[in-house]
């Protein structure tokens, strides 16, 4: 039963790495990143039950935490061109 | 009674690991960004939803279940808010969605 839930979520992990090497625009390779940390993150719990180690359940719970910065920086970033340094700001409403 | 909740269980895990499959289909299969940002929504919710709370079942009454719980938690604050963060960020550097093409309205 995890063995399936572990193979489902690699086969989802497979082709969300697809889509991150075809993506036309860089959003679609955020996307797609974003998925795949989510379904790490699932894979890390259902890894935790299959060995018996409940440990697997803190790291799963940092993976998250990282994901969402990692993926809300590098958006900042696309979005605006740096991440938000007030110095560079007050430049350039001068 | 234990072999009921297993039962539930695995029926839980198995669906969220298929629901996991259904929504990277969408992500590879999806003709534009922002079909694709829903079809990702599934694994997002329903998938990961179902797995954690099959999990849940497994775990029972111990630490594991309110780990579990601050995972689905956590899922459920973040997932939304970097898609709406993708979504935006893609309109305001202008990627525009897949239309129909514009039907003719003086044909009948």
């Amino acid at each position: 039963m995890f063995a399936a839930a572990a193979i489902s979520l690699l086969v989802a992990l497979a082709l969300a790495l697809v889509r991150a090497m075809l993506g036309p625009s860089v959003f679609d390779r955020l996307q797609a990143a974003n998925t795949v940390g989510t379904v790490a993150m699932l894979m890390l719990a259902v890894l935790g039950f299959l060995t018996g180690r409940p440990e697997f359940l803190d790291l799963a719970l940092i993976y998250g935490l990282l994901n969402v910065v990692g993926t809300i920086a590098v958006l900042k970033f696309f979005r605006h061109g740096d991440l938000g340094d007030p110095g560079h700001e007050a430049e350039r409403h001068q | 009674m234990s072999v009921i909740v297993d039962v539930l269980s695995g029926i839980f895990i198995v669906a969220g690991g298929a629901f996991c499959v259904v929504g990277a289909l969408g992500l590879v299969r999806m003709p534009d960004f922002y079909t694709r940002m829903h079809a990702a929504g599934v694994t997002d919710t329903v998938g990961a939803a179902l797995l954690l709370l099959g999990m849940i079942l497994q775990a029972g009454f111990s630490m594991a279940t309110v780990k579990l719980l601050m995972i689905g938690l956590l899922l459920l604050f973040t997932n939304p808010t970097a898609t709406h963060a993708l979504a935006k960020a893609a309109r305001a550097r202008g990627l525009e969605p897949l239309l129909a093409p514009e039907e003719d309205a003086s044909k009948p």
